[in-house]
């Protein structure tokens, strides 16, 4: 049983089909990621994946659980057990410290206990870091503690929207690296991508084109590093 | 870290880390809970201090004979009845009929502090009597004998057996110095006021006490009670309220007490509207932390459970605050308008705190619940 397919998902806005009959499985330890241009259904697909939203027709299996029936209330509880989100904007609460941000997650899930997103900031490189706020870390490092919290309650996938988008290259590198890391310790990832670079990276790319799905390529020479100088 | 620990951590860091953007919503509070605060003391302070301000309009009860006579000492334990610290001053009278120049005039014969006591707003040219021997007269019994302050006179009496007796009568005379001349506008004028030991030597008579007139601090329904009490413990006494003073404080008491109350109410609901609208802004302003939280997983519950904390905290702070700054705005007016200081109400601390509190919650509960409706797609898009 894979981890999570969409059968026949579409999610329809009254003339405009922002998804049109889409179907896609992932295996649990998958690494794939999700290109195509703006319009393109790529934030719609994230959102229904996400369980932030719901489709118009077909079904969505998440672990056998089929979320498209499922009330709001509990779409938010399988998002905070099942799922950890990275945003492009990162949006860390700026009052909390990169530790308590990651805490933040556990309080929400379950009991907040800092030894572990202390752990948690060290996997990412920020351990000497933890007690700056937001507005006193780099894009890179504010990249890594949204990382952080993401991965907090051993999700069963991790869904990254446009997660270098706003970084540079040296702090793109860093966050590929991680997802690496986190991939070869058997974390199922799905990243949506503008970027080919990082989207090549992925064992299996899926590109849309006006909600479509229009291809799919598998990396053969899979390596989870990024190969290309920019 | 328990849960509860992360949930105070969070509501303490969002108003002490975002302190400039909380400073507005905390002053919008403070002010609030400073004029309630504040008209509340006046409200419970009005009576105390109008009661005093009353008192400079003379006596409010009075004592007469419930009988044949009246004696000093019945006047002085009814007046025992009365609480020392409402007792402002009681003022026993004795009238009777001298001569000056051969010219008939009332003589009232009083207990000097006392009547000063209960008549403070009766204006005197020079002085008040301070030892026997000394007289004040009325402006126009000055006016008639053409008397003033610093001049010696003499006040004539009959005793009432030598008048009707066959023999050549010798009146009683006491040579008297004018210390002062009494300006009231009503029918004082027309006596002399002297010691009651005067007055005893000059008839040889201890005498009756025709009236005693009392000023005592407090409200009708108290002074009816006393009123009733000596009634009904000194028979010699028959105690009655003067009407026309207490009447009319009820009523101006009354008045001014409701007025406040509905000025307290209007500030109530102004600063209600003033936090809700503040704390809508605030919560305006976080839509994408929202957005965030429900992302993460964060129930509609706790999101309203952390921004009720986050506003009830805020309206302890408020609350105190305004405890202080109502006491000192309670006192500025009470000095300015009463000339005199407020007492402090140590219940009115919890109080205010706590109506702080009630009213930062509840007027947040709307955009609270609002803020449960941010979708986190939408908003983590920017849109």
């Amino acid at each position: 049983m894979s981890l999570l397919e969409l059968k026949n998902v579409s999610k329809i806005y009254g003339e405009l089909h922002a998804l049109d009959n889409v179907s896609l499985k992932v295996e649990k330890g998958e690494w794939v990621s999700i290109m195509g241009p703006s319009g393109s259904g790529k934030s719609t697909m994230m959102n229904i994946i996400g369980c932030m939203d719901k489709p118009t027709k077909g079904e969505v299996l998440l672990d056998g659980v089929d979320i498209s029936k499922e009330s709001s209330k509990n779409l938010t509880t399988i998002r905070r057990d099942k799922i950890g989100l990275i945003f492009q904007q990162f949006h860390l609460v700026n009052y909390l410290t990169a530790v308590e941000n990651v805490m933040l997650a556990q309080y929400y899930h379950s009991i907040p206990d800092e030894k572990e997103a202390m752990e948690a900031l060290e996997r990412v490189g920020l351990a000497d870091r933890a007690k700056h706020l937001p507005s006193q870390l780099s894009g890179g490092e504010q990249q890594r503690v949204c990382v952080a919290r993401a991965l907090i309650n051993y999700p069963e996938i991790i869904l990254a929207d446009e997660p270098t988008g706003n970084l540079d290259e040296a702090n793109e590198k860093i966050v590929v690296d991680l997802f690496h890391k986190l991939h070869s310790e058997g974390t199922t990832l799905i990243v949506v991508t503008h970027d080919p670079e990082v989207a090549e990276v992925a064992q299996r790319m899926i590109v849309l084109r006006s909600g479509k799905l229009s291809k799919e390529v598998v990396n053969k020479n899979f390596t989870g590093q990024i190969k290309l100088e920019k | 870290m328990t849960k509860r620990k992360m949930y105070f951590k969070m509501i303490t860091a969002s108003l002490m880390r975002r302190r400039s953007r909380m400073i507005v919503a905390l002053l919008s509070i403070a002010i609030g809970a400073t004029v309630l605060s504040g008209l509340v003391t006046i409200y419970y302070d009005v009576p105390r201090q109008l009661g005093a301000e009353f008192r400079n309009y003379g006596a409010n009860m009075i004592f007469t004979a419930d009988g044949d006579e009246l004696l000093l000492d019945e006047v002085n334990q009814g007046a025992s009845y009365i609480s020392d610290d409402q007792l402002v001053g009681v003022a026993p009278y004795r009238y009777e009929n001298v001569r000056i120049n051969e010219i008939p005039v009332v003589a009232a014969g009083t207990e000097i502090e006392g009547a000063k006591l209960t008549s403070p707003n009766w204006s005197v040219e020079g002085e008040w009597p301070s030892q026997n021997g000394e007289l004040m007269v009325g402006a126009n019994v000055a006016e008639n004998f053409r008397l003033k302050v610093g001049g010696d006179i003499t006040v004539n009496y009959t005793p009432e057996e030598k008048e009707t007796s066959d023999e050549v009568v010798v009146d009683n005379s006491i040579d008297f110095k004018i210390t002062g001349i009494l300006d009231t506008g009503g029918s004082e004028e027309d006596y002399v006021y002297m010691s009651l030991d005067d007055l005893q030597e000059l008839t040889e008579d201890v005498g009756n006490i025709s009236v005693a007139e009392l000023s005592v601090s407090a409200n009708s329904d108290e002074l009816t009670a006393y009123a009733d009490k000596i009634n009904s413990n000194v028979p010699s006494v028959s105690a009655r309220l003067v009407k026309r003073v207490t009447a009319s404080e009820t009523t101006v008491l009354t008045k001014l007490q409701a007025l406040v109350l509905l000025v307290t109410i209007v500030v109530l609901a102004l600063t209600m509207i003033c936090v809700a609208t503040t704390m809508t802004a605030v919560v305006a302003e976080r839509r994408k932390e929202i957005g965030l939280r429900k992302a993460i997983g964060a129930s509609d519950k706790s999101i309203i459970a952390e921004f009720v904390g986050e506003s009830m905290l805020l309206g302890l702070l408020g609350g105190i605050l305004g405890t202080v700054l109502g006491f000192v705005f309670a006192q500025e007016v009470s000095v300015n308008v009463f000339n005199s200081s407020i007492s402090f109400r140590p219940l009115l601390v919890p109080i205010t705190i706590f109506a702080s509190i009630a009213v930062t919650a509840i007027s947040s509960l709307i955009p609270i619940r609002s803020a449960t409706d941010v979708d986190p797609a939408l908003v983590l898009k920017g849109e």
